[in-house]
């Protein structure tokens, strides 16, 4: 047994004993700094692209670097942030604690999918030396074949983060399965680990297709094969179906395991056993079900049937039917508890808010007549930025805070953090609000300048991007000041907590438990 | 960490509570990893039936211009190499590391076998300026989409060759390990797992040939 006052932070030291880590707790916060690196990064472009749009005329960015920074944005915040965000981060550090494990099933090839993350984003930020890439994340087919930027290299850097994505998944699935401690059994794991299992499904089997299709970009640019070029019989739509069928269920990759944080926060913070245990631990199986079945609806103006066209429609709008059921149990289980606002409560609500307007414009979109009124307008910008940031980051954000105790033993400030927590919610709202407006008069995505009738709402726009910006760096200042400097804790539970990662020591040991727990009950067990 | 050498022979890695459980993580996690491998091919195969769809001629041009002889002859060999597969499993879940050793081998030679005879494959197709590359395609077709048509064998049976590559490199691994006795009745999960990478690569091999070859 360890000896006391150790714990997995303190337990080895040197920069060696990091990089060649295989305990998960320390993997998850060697992710914890990668993720909010590429966090910061991605928003600064995000703050450059909002000033040059200050102004109809362009300001400081031409239309190239304007394309430049935007690709930069989409793929740094997708790639790097919002996919590996939460099971990579919170994931690693929860899942084998919740399920009652000393560590995932293959420790090495966790330590792998950290290597992958950091080389396949090295590969992909070495491209801005070639002159950067100006496709957009999508990297749609004839144009991704034919411009003349580093295309190739960011590409394959983001076939080598599937690869990241892969590994991790099927880590978390082998571990779900087979290290469960004594006496848990499925329906008594968390909802976190349920949305995490669900999530890892989906990386599993839709993955693999986006890597091929990159590869196949590669191949397509280095040998010129002419698979989806026209001029060679080759299809460009073709590329679309396949880049979808990965990146349609990638979205939900990104959400569900927030919807799994915001299931702990929510019933941890209101003091209250969760509302519909089943019914929400199966609806994330449900999204990953329906997830691989809507992928066409992105391609809608892309001269696909109108049969497939109705066909895709009707089954991304039975996607709002487990969504749906989650928000009406969170929204029970609030009903009559006793909910305490602590900064992981505050990031949750806004998640509540902000994701169920993004779930819904989803609707509007899932609608054909309404998408090819709306489509490549600031209109969808708005919905995914509130399914993305409102929902996925917010999420990952209510998880940093909540496991932020138990990851670093130690408390963050609860006054700054609601400060911040508050001021995102408000700047979030400030910032894309005008976007649903000057979307759905027609303002198109992508582009540097705009016409002047636009000004006033990409002026509000901007402006509230500023506060946005200013919450998140506040948020993740507090994180990583209080990491070091925040006060000491030696509670086990400092939020009244019921699953496993509550009743392990403050920070864990090395192997988690002293002794590998036996669940009797389920989670979620409040007097 | 500690750092403690286990003997796998006798006992399971820190994080485990047995053998059996690290044994049916490990198995698991391979099967998991051959799901990959599916969708992977998966979305080649809805690649060449789309285009197959659309340019019919083309494919029956480019399936009569492969030959289909070297194409069974190399089925033949991966499916032998299969068979030895299993027994070098099977051995070595007696425990047997010196026979398993040699029914690797077997798959190995196999292996290579499979590749020499690509190798005649590819470069008769290259010389008849068939590589479907700009530069190097200088066939004369009759059918307007034949480039299409190798453009899609190329790439299939390009990637099935690179799997088949890093299944020599794994073999070279399970060799030297066998050799060392490093498996026992108790644990055999290594073996086992380059045997279910070597099936599913045998398996693409036997929805390939009649897709490319025979049709």
């Amino acid at each position: 047994m360890s000896t006391p006052g150790t714990n997995y932070i303190n337990c080895e030291k040197g920069i060696w004993s990091w990089l060649t880590t295989i305990d998960h707790k320390r993997i998850s916060l060697m992710y914890f700094y990668t993720i909010l690196g590429f966090f910061l990064l991605g928003g600064l472009f995000a703050i450059l692209l909002r000033t040059e749009l200050l102004t109809a005329e362009p300001m400081f960015m031409n239309g190239n670097q304007y394309n430049r920074a935007m690709t930069l944005h989409g793929s740094l915040m997708v790639f790097m942030v919002i996919v590996p965000g939460i099971p990579a981060l919170l994931g690693n550090f929860c899942l084998p604690i919740m399920v009652g494990a000393k560590d995932v099933a293959f420790p090495k090839l966790n330590l792998l999918s950290w290597y992958l993350l950091i080389g396949g984003a090295l590969i992909a930020m070495l491209s801005l030396f070639w002159g950067g890439v100006d496709t957009g994340w999508t990297f749609y087919t004839p144009y991704s074949s034919k411009s003349a930027d580093a295309v190739t290299m960011v590409v394959f850097g983001a076939f080598i983060m599937g690869l990241s994505s892969i590994m991790t998944g099927l880590n978390f699935l082998v571990t779900i399965h087979k290290l469960r401690a004594p006496g848990m059994t499925m329906m008594r794991m968390p909802l976190f680990v349920w949305s995490l299992y669900a999530t890892a499904i989906m990386q599993v089997l839709a993955s693999p297709v986006l890597g091929i299709t990159l590869l196949l970009i590669v191949a397509e640019r280095v040998f010129g094969i002419g698979i989806f070029d026209p001029n060679l019989g080759g299809d460009p739509v073709l590329f679309q179906h396949f880049f979808w069928f990965y990146s349609h269920p990638a979205v939900y990759i990104m959400v569900v395991p927030a919807m799994g944080v915001v299931s702990e926060v929510i019933s941890t913070f209101s003091q209250k056993t969760i509302f519909g245990y089943k019914a929400i631990a199966f609806s994330s199986l449900g999204i990953a079900f329906i997830s691989f079945l809507v992928w066409g609806h992105h391609m809608f103006v892309s001269g696909q049937s109108d049969l497939a066209g109705t066909i895709f429609s009707v089954l991304t709008m039975l996607v709002g039917v487990p969504t749906a059921i989650k928000i009406f149990n969170w929204i029970a289980t609030l009903y009559k508890g006793r909910i305490k606002l602590d900064t992981p409560m505050i990031w949750t609500l806004n998640f509540l808010a902000n994701f169920t307007i993004g779930g819904v414009t989803g609707l509007f979109l899932a609608a054909v007549a309404v998408d090819v009124h709306v489509h490549d307008t600031y209109f969808v910008v708005a919905h995914f930025h509130y399914t993305m940031l409102g929902g996925a980051l917010t999420g990952l954000f209510s998880g940093l805070y909540y496991w932020f105790p138990k990851m670093t033993g130690r408390m963050y400030n609860e006054t700054q953090g609601r400060i911040a927590a508050v001021l995102v919610f408000i700047g979030f709202n400030a910032t894309f609000i005008p976007q649903f407006i000057m979307g759905s008069q027609g303002m198109p995505r992508r582009y540097h300048t705009y016409d002047g009738v636009f000004a006033p709402y990409h002026m509000a726009s901007t402006f509230g991007s500023y506060i946005l910006a200013a919450g998140f760096l506040f948020a993740v200042y507090i994180l990583v000041r209080d990491m070091f400097k925040g006060e000491k804790i030696e509670d086990k539970n400092p939020w009244g907590g019921t699953t496993l990662e509550w009743t392990t020591q403050t920070p864990p040991i090395h192997e988690n438990f002293e002794e590998i727990p036996t669940v009797t009950g389920s989670p979620y067990e409040y007097r | 960490m500690s750092t403690v050498k286990v003997d796998r022979r006798v006992d399971h890695s820190h994080h485990f509570e047995s053998m059996q459980q690290e044994h049916e993580s490990g198995k698991q996690g391979t099967w998991l990893f051959m799901a990959t491998e599916v969708m992977m091919f998966g979305a080649l195969f809805t690649a060449y039936f789309l285009y197959r769809g659309k340019y019919f001629e083309s494919w029956v041009e480019g399936g009569a211009l492969l030959d289909w002889k070297l194409g069974a002859l190399n089925t033949v060999v991966l499916l032998f190499s299969s068979f030895t597969m299993a027994l070098a499993v099977r051995e070595t879940q007696l425990g047997h590391n010196r026979k398993a050793l040699k029914y690797v081998i077997f798959t190995t030679v196999c292996a290579f076998a499979f590749l020499v005879v690509k190798y005649f494959e590819y470069t008769g197709k290259i010389h008849h300026g068939l590589f479907p590359s700009e530069g190097m395609w200088s066939y004369d077709a009759q059918t307007p989409q034949l480039r299409l048509f190798m453009v899609v064998y190329f790439i299939m049976t390009g990637l099935h060759g690179i799997h088949i590559l890093i299944g020599i490199a794994l073999m070279f691994w399970l060799m030297k390990r066998l050799k060392n006795e490093e498996f026992s009745k108790d644990y055999y999960t290594a073996v086992e797992g380059v045997g279910l990478y070597w099936h599913i690569v045998d398996l693409i091999w036997i929805y390939l040939f009649p897709l490319m070859y025979l049709m």
